[in-house]
């Protein structure tokens, strides 16, 4: 209770600020607008629909582009531990190709697939799918050797194997490279989403495009406050329950939950 | 010292029988070690065979190769009369860390080699692991996290998981090794008491002469670079033995100066 005042001191206090820079008349009104034309932007644009229909957009492509990322990975990663040639092939391309900042995607996914959902899905699956591959072949890597032969002796083999003792096992490994994967993906869609037009669906990201383009600082920095919002919930509600149940179970401060 | 070396006159069906078994390891390209030598040995069923010997005498390499975790170079093991080919459910090992799943409470641990095993509803495996984790001595901590366990109560859970499935052989490595002496001899009546109402066939590996005398049946001492079978005790003292009697001393004393020759003389090798 006490850190949750303290945090909702804290944002206030910026909100503060942020009124008072405004007041001192420093800076013009169109570029720095008061947080509370900014709210009022948040809160109309919630009540027309937009913010809701565009959220839904960017989120649909995000999830579905994002499981199947990890769809990919997860397999390809298994796979890629088990063999030294593997490793040396698909290992290596998927360490080079997740060195590449996923943005850089975007102009070949609008050459291939033209301004449609395909190029949107492609730069968020392929944001997702190297960081998901290298976790999971380094998580199944360097699981203990013993629980491995404690599962072998016990008469685990094949699938059972796979899906019951290492998959857990690089768990530590696996959370830590899907919430990357996870950040790749929400920044590459973001980027493509100012980037080009797409007329099947408006995301936020083309909101905060227009924004701009109409000079509407208020709708810019209301978008940019609701893609923080949505980065933080997700952080809660997809990954703070996996990182509680790998602090208690490992006994590990991965992070306070 | 021929207390010490007749053989049991008890003719008993063999459980294991290791014919001629050796093992080569390559450490580096150009070395390689003779971990195993020509070693052959027969446990009886139900019996406690501890495997004694200094580090580097090939006993856990033997354990391996007996849970069928590890191939021998050459010879070979039977199980029951048949050849082994690889790990098999009726030879669960416990290893000297406790090897168990933290993804997995405790009684989750024990049920993993449990739902392995088919023939059994899932009512009966639930049953069967609170049985086994009560006789462990560990029921009350059943939803208990591994991390949250201390070192006794890891192996007690390691026990219970290895016992439950009802392995027909038992194979431990040092399982005691890493634990503090109370906890240890606290361990020693439980296994002693388990073994006898279990009746299981347990081939325990050790460093710890005491630990053998008080747990063996037989005592198969070994001697390393290459690891070879030096000389077999029996111990005939009745059980449940207490690790700090005396008579155990006194086996335990004569064991020790056989063992310090085999280290001696790998020493001056």
């Amino acid at each position: 209770m006490k850190r949750i005042a303290v945090a909702l001191l804290f944002f206030a206090g910026l909100l503060l600020i942020w009124e008072l820079a405004v007041r001192s008349g420093r800076w013009s009104a169109v570029l720095l607008p008061s947080p509370i034309y900014v709210a009022e932007y948040i809160w109309y644009a919630l009540l027309d629909g937009t913010l809701i229909e565009s959220t839904w957009v960017t989120l649909k492509r995000l999830l579905v582009g994002y499981i199947a990322g990890v769809l990919i990975g997860l397999p390809l990663g298994l796979l890629t531990s088990t063999s030294q040639f593997l490793e040396d092939t698909l290992g290596a391309l998927a360490l080079g190709f997740q060195t590449l900042p996923s943005v850089c995607w975007v102009p070949l996914a609008l050459v291939w697939f033209g301004q449609t959902e395909g190029a949107m899905l492609f730069v968020v699956i392929m944001g997702t799918v190297w960081s998901v591959i290298i976790a999971t072949d380094h998580g199944a890597r360097n699981i203990p050797p013993i629980y491995a032969r404690a599962a072998r002796t016990m008469g685990s083999e094949g699938f059972h194997k796979w899906t019951r003792v290492i998959l857990p096992a690089s768990l530590p490994f696996l959370v830590s490279g899907m919430k990357q994967g996870w950040a790749f993906a929400w920044r590459s869609l973001m980027a493509a989403e100012i980037y080009v037009t797409i007329l099947t669906g408006f995301g936020l990201g083309h909101l905060l495009h227009y924004g701009r383009e109409l000079n509407a600082m208020d709708q810019v920095i209301g978008i940019m406050i609701v893609i923080v919002v949505i980065g933080l919930l997700v952080d809660r509600l997809l990954f703070s329950p996996w990182e509680r149940f790998l602090h208690t179970r490992w006994g590990t401060n991965l992070k306070e939950g | 010292m021929e207390v010490l070396t007749t053989v049991s006159s008890e003719t008993r069906l063999p459980k294991l029988e290791i014919e001629g078994v050796s093992k080569w390891f390559t450490p580096k390209r150009s070395l390689m070690v003779q971990a195993l030598d020509n070693v052959s040995l027969s446990v009886t069923k139900g019996e406690f065979v501890c495997l004694l010997g200094p580090s580097g005498c090939g006993k856990s390499t033997l354990l391996n190769i007996i849970a069928g975790l590890t191939k021998p170079d050459d010879g070979r093991v039977l199980a029951d009369g048949k050849v082994i080919e690889g790990p098999g459910r009726q030879r669960l090992v416990m290893f000297q860390e406790s090897a168990l799943f933290p993804w997995l409470d405790a009684f989750g641990n024990v049920m993993f080699g449990l739902k392995l095993k088919p023939d059994l509803t899932n009512a009966e495996r639930r049953k069967i692991a609170d049985e086994y984790l009560d006789l462990v001595g560990l029921e009350k901590f059943k939803h208990a996290h591994i991390h949250e366990l201390s070192g006794g109560m890891k192996q007690r859970v390691a026990l219970a998981r290895a016992l439950a499935p009802d392995p027909h052989v038992l194979l431990m490595d040092e399982p005691f090794a890493a634990l503090d002496a109370m906890t240890r001899d606290q361990l020693y009546d439980d296994i002693q008491r388990i073994w006898m109402e279990s009746r299981k066939t347990i081939v325990f590996v050790t460093h710890n002469v005491r630990e053998a005398v008080c747990l063996g049946d037989r005592i198969v001492l070994m001697s390393p670079s290459p690891g070879r079978i030096q000389q077999v005790f029996e111990i005939p003292l009745p059980r449940p033995r207490d690790i700090n009697s005396q008579e155990l001393a006194a086996y335990a004393s004569k064991i020790a100066a056989a063992l310090k020759g085999t280290a001696n003389g790998a020493s001056s090798e």
